[in-house]
């Protein structure tokens, strides 16, 4: 995989390597999670991998204790060391104090560094500027607005391979999820706050996009596509999206905001200004901000 | 007159409808069976006012039983929902029904089974082991009882008349607002846990005065069994934690009630400031559930490996760090909230940290069994299968307390899998260990260990079989809570499913094995002492006294002379050995320990039955808002509690 993505850290470097060495595996592709195709994602695996490493160094033992005492202890067993008294051992019990101390103080170590590296909010990279896509979590549907293009559409999105993408997360229903596996892990999407979510795709292709949080009846039906193309595909996919006469102003917002369940995406080529805004700050109880 | 309850709250489609016709039959059965064999009096006299601890413990384990029949025919119901609503079917319960289901079966779950289970042990046992007659508060402890009772009866009603909440067990809000969910099921899910949410606080409050000055002459705190110190950190955290449910699901009500704006979407509420509030409850909760279970353990492992527990102080140690750690963790819940790094990152070390203690107590339980003389009985099986279980669960959850692998995992069936592995595998086997400990002593018969071993094995498989595919699925990218699923999850889905029959067919053998048991009980009999060791395997108090112990637990008082203490009296007449014969050491032991004197014990009380019937009357009023009949209930309350403060023979004397 060439990732053109330059986030820096060691947790990220680290991954990229053992991603090599993982990849031939075909099985994994089932496992979306552990199959990234964004920096993100296969950092977050990375994290996992590690982590989970660490923790076999006191799990494996355990469990060898564990079924080795069993058996060896049995009361059938007579042979084997008897010591009804045997109590207490200052060293023995300094030692299980410090194995997992040890192992944690790793861990919490690499929970430090990668949580600040893996801060959803934290930009990609500082030399390109990340392409804004606006969310808005509806019953029960995705609301996508692109503001430098003016596009919007309804669970489908679009973004260019490599490029960093910034979502802003909000809704106009119950607490949802925002999440695309392939791509990184999640956050909620809130009514009156925005959440940021930065991702990057590095291969294209078709993605599983997720509401994770349950928000009623539709929930099941909720669900979206991101697709990640190459730029010249996605300019031209822009440009294609803003021929359609359909424009999303606040009244087909409105109605598109009414509960319901969405099968086909939506695609609006042009958006009433100021829609996200007046959509976030529409709970303050204040009249809706006019334009 | 009757609120927002019209005829049409008793109608509903037809899979709803079976479940209402299995409550109201159900219902008909048991009193018509009470008056077939005319046992209402006894009902009444021996159980309904009863404060004793026993029997109050053993009517918690049999609401737990049989709350634990509903929720697991929740759990079937949920599982062949996802085996068959694939692609474009879907499937044979609607998206809200659904809904109702895995809300209620959460709720049950948690509130319903594993609190009376744990309640049920705590009663039974801890009295037993710290040589004391009865709890602190006797009267307060039957109320508490069937405080909780009402509680569940209200949510089961709920299958009767109206609906239950389709919001999950925590009931998030906004959904859980009235603007999302208007009808009665949140309300229903709001009373039912404020009533039994009472019983439990006070039962909290009764069982840590209990363990701090009730204990035997002799028994110095750092004298007293695991088990008890485990329920004495759990009542501390349910002191702590349960004020917190009450006032968020207070609050709660409160905007669903009188159109208050604290979790609304609008003027200012928030649903975060409820996320934090009911997590900084929920996950002491699991605390509270998991450290009796620690403390169960701690019992059993060195009973059944013949030998001492290892590292006791190191054992009290890591409780009371868990106590306090417990409230230190519970962003953990929603990383994905959108906290900075250093919020999160906190929280998540914070959380890892936990595992320091719990590792220290697994430790000592594998040097427990170090030069021991293992008898594998079923107690004992249950903690093999537990620590199998819970070390997976334990690093599954390490693994997600890291914000970073907690944003791919959070909210996906590999969390589902985690909480249940520690749930069941956790909490549930202990308390399974503790039930197949601990009912000799209670009801004065063994219970058959064969079909007890088969209840272990179904489960064990069954558990593997319904919850490692979870894991997996989680890795898919399948979410939760979702009442119509994608073909590529089904193969694991059946999977699932499979492993959930093979519990059902563990849950099967318990109760073909209590049926056995009691037809047994004749053959059966069990000593005072009856697990395997040179002189009874028994340590502690409970085993010092006959099996079932009379109603005042002890003639007299036991003197305490150390750790394990019954084990301490046994060894006074010299080295316990093997081939010793176990009668005439019992004896001359206790002769020695004891003084006789007068007992004095409560007498037994309708007016904590009655007060609970009020709750729930009053519940059910403001559920439905019927306002005439909720003010009706409360003052009831208040009029009765008022006038038993002032009876002061409450108390009787039985002459030795």
């Amino acid at each position: 995989m060439h990732s053109h993505c330059t986030v820096s850290s060691s947790i990220l470097d680290g991954s990229t390597l053992e991603h090599g060495i993982i990849k031939g595996v075909d099985f994994l592709s089932v496992f979306a999670v552990l199959d990234p195709k964004g920096a993100i994602a296969l950092a977050e695996r990375g994290l996992m991998f590690h982590a989970v490493l660490f923790m076999l160094i006191v799990a494996v033992p355990v469990y060898i204790l564990l079924f080795f005492f069993a058996w060896r202890y049995r009361t059938g067993n007579t042979k084997a060391a008897y010591a009804p008294h045997w109590e207490h051992s200052k060293m023995e019990e300094l030692i299980w104090w410090a194995i997992p101390f040890e192992i944690i103080l790793i861990l919490g170590a690499l929970t430090w560094t990668s949580t600040h590296d893996l801060d959803p909010r934290k930009t990609l990279n500082v030399n390109v500027a990340p392409l804004v896509i606006e969310v808005v979590a509806l019953d029960w549907k995705w609301l996508f607005l692109y503001p430098e293009e003016n596009i919007a559409t309804v669970n489908y999105v679009r973004v260019p391979r490599d490029k960093p993408v910034r979502f802003d997360i909000t809704a106009d229903a119950p607490m949802n999820s925002f999440w695309i596996p392939e791509l990184g892990g999640q956050i909620y999407a809130m009514t009156g706050m925005i959440t940021s979510l930065n991702l990057i795709a590095n291969e294209v292709g078709e993605f599983a996009g997720k509401s994770a949080n349950y928000s009623g009846e539709g929930f099941a039906q909720m669900k979206f596509t991101a697709q990640a193309t190459s730029q010249e595909n996605f300019d031209a996919w822009v440009a294609e999206v803003k021929t359609s006469s359909s424009t999303l102003s606040w009244s087909e917002y409105e109605m598109l905001a009414e509960p319901s369940v969405t099968k086909e995406p939506l695609y609006y080529g042009s958006v009433e200004p100021n829609l996200y805004n007046m959509i976030v700050t529409k709970f303050t109880g204040l009249p809706v901000p006019s334009h | 007159m009757f609120g927002k309850l019209t005829p049409d709250a008793f109608i509903h489609g037809p899979v709803e409808t079976g479940a209402q016709l299995i409550v109201v039959v159900g219902a008909l059965v048991v009193i018509g069976l009470l008056f077939y064999t005319k046992s209402w009096g006894w009902l009444y006299r021996n159980w309904l006012t009863s404060v004793d601890h026993k029997k109050i413990g053993v009517m918690y384990l049999v609401l737990s039983f049989v709350m634990l029949m509903r929720g697991a025919m929740d759990a079937l119901m949920m599982r062949a929902q996802q085996v068959v609503a694939v692609g474009d079917s879907a499937g044979y319960l609607s998206p809200d029904h659904y809904s109702q289901i895995f809300t209620a079966h959460g709720v049950i779950m948690i509130f319903f089974v594993a609190m009376p289970f744990m309640f049920g042990l705590i009663n039974l046992i801890v009295p037993l082991q710290i040589g004391s007659r009865d709890v602190a508060y006797p009267f307060l402890n039957s109320m508490s009882l069937w405080l909780t009772v009402a509680g569940a009866m209200l949510m089961n009603l709920s299958l009767v008349a109206g609906e239950f909440a389709a919001v999950g067990w925590l009931a998030y809000p906004p959904l859980s607002e009235l603007q999302f969910s208007p009808g009665v099921g949140v309300d229903y899910y709001i009373w039912a846990l404020q009533i039994a949410g009472v019983g439990t606080l006070l039962s909290g409050i009764n069982f840590l005065v209990t363990i701090i000055k009730m204990r035997a002459p002799g028994m110095w705190l750092m004298r007293m069994p695991i088990f008890v110190w485990t329920v004495l950190g759990s009542m501390l955290l349910v002191i702590f934690a349960f004020p917190i449910l009450t006032a968020t699901l207070g609050l709660l009500s409160l905007d669903r009630i009188f159109g208050m704006h604290f979790f609304t979407t609008d003027l200012g509420g928030s649903a975060m400031m409820y996320v934090n509030l009911i997590w900084a409850w929920g996950h002491p909760e699991v605390y509270i559930l998991i450290l009796p279970a620690f403390g169960i353990f701690s019992e059993i492992v060195p009973v059944f490996s013949q030998k001492k527990l290892f590292g006791y102080t190191s054992m009290v140690v890591a409780t009371l760090l868990i106590v306090i750690l417990s409230f230190v963790v519970w962003v953990h819940h929603f990383f994905t909230m959108g906290a900075g790094a250093n919020v999160n990152a906190f929280f998540g070390i914070m959380t890892m940290v936990i595992a320091i203690p719990t590792g220290v107590k697994v430790f000592n339980w594998l040097f427990t069994m170090f030069r021991g003389r293992i008898v594998f009985a079923t107690p004992m099986l249950w903690f093999m299968g537990f620590l199998t279980t819970f070390i997976l669960g334990g690093m599954t959850g390490v693994l997600m307390a890291i914000p970073g692998a907690d944003f791919q995992l959070h909210n996906s069936l590999f969390l589902v899998a985690h909480f249940h592995n520690m749930i069941i595998g956790g909490v549930l086997f202990g308390f399974f260990a503790g039930f197949v400990y601990w009912f000799p002593k209670i009801f004065g018969f063994t219970l058959n260990e064969r079909l007890g071993k088969w209840a272990f094995w179904n489960w064990i498989v069954g558990f593997l079989l319904a919850f490692i595919p979870l894991y997996a699925l989680g890795l898919m990218g399948m979410t939760r809570r979702l009442s119509q699923v994608d073909p590529i999850f089904q193969p694991l889905l059946i999977v699932a499913a499979v492993g959930a029959c093979v519990i059902a067919l563990g849950m099967f053998f318990q109760i073909l094995q209590l049926i056995v048991s009691v037809l047994q009980r004749k053959k059966n009999i069990a000593g005072p002492d009856p697990w395997p060791g040179p002189a009874g395997g028994g340590r502690t108090l409970e085993w010092a006294t006959s099996s079932p112990p009379p109603h005042y637990n002890f003639a007299s008082i036991p003197r305490v002379h150390g750790r394990d203490a019954f084990w301490v009296l046994k060894e006074a007449n010299g080295p316990v050995k093997e081939g010793k014969t176990w009668p005439e050491r019992r004896s001359s032991a206790l002769e020695a320990a004891h003084e006789r004197t007068h007992i004095e014990m409560p007498k037994y009380t309708p007016v904590g039955f009655i007060v609970a019937g009020c709750a729930f009357l009053s519940g059910f009023g403001i559920v439905w808002h019927i306002w005439w009949l909720a003010l009706l209930g409360l003052v009831a309350i208040a009029i009765i509690l008022i006038a038993r403060s002032f009876e002061s023979e409450i108390e009787y004397t039985i002459a030795v």
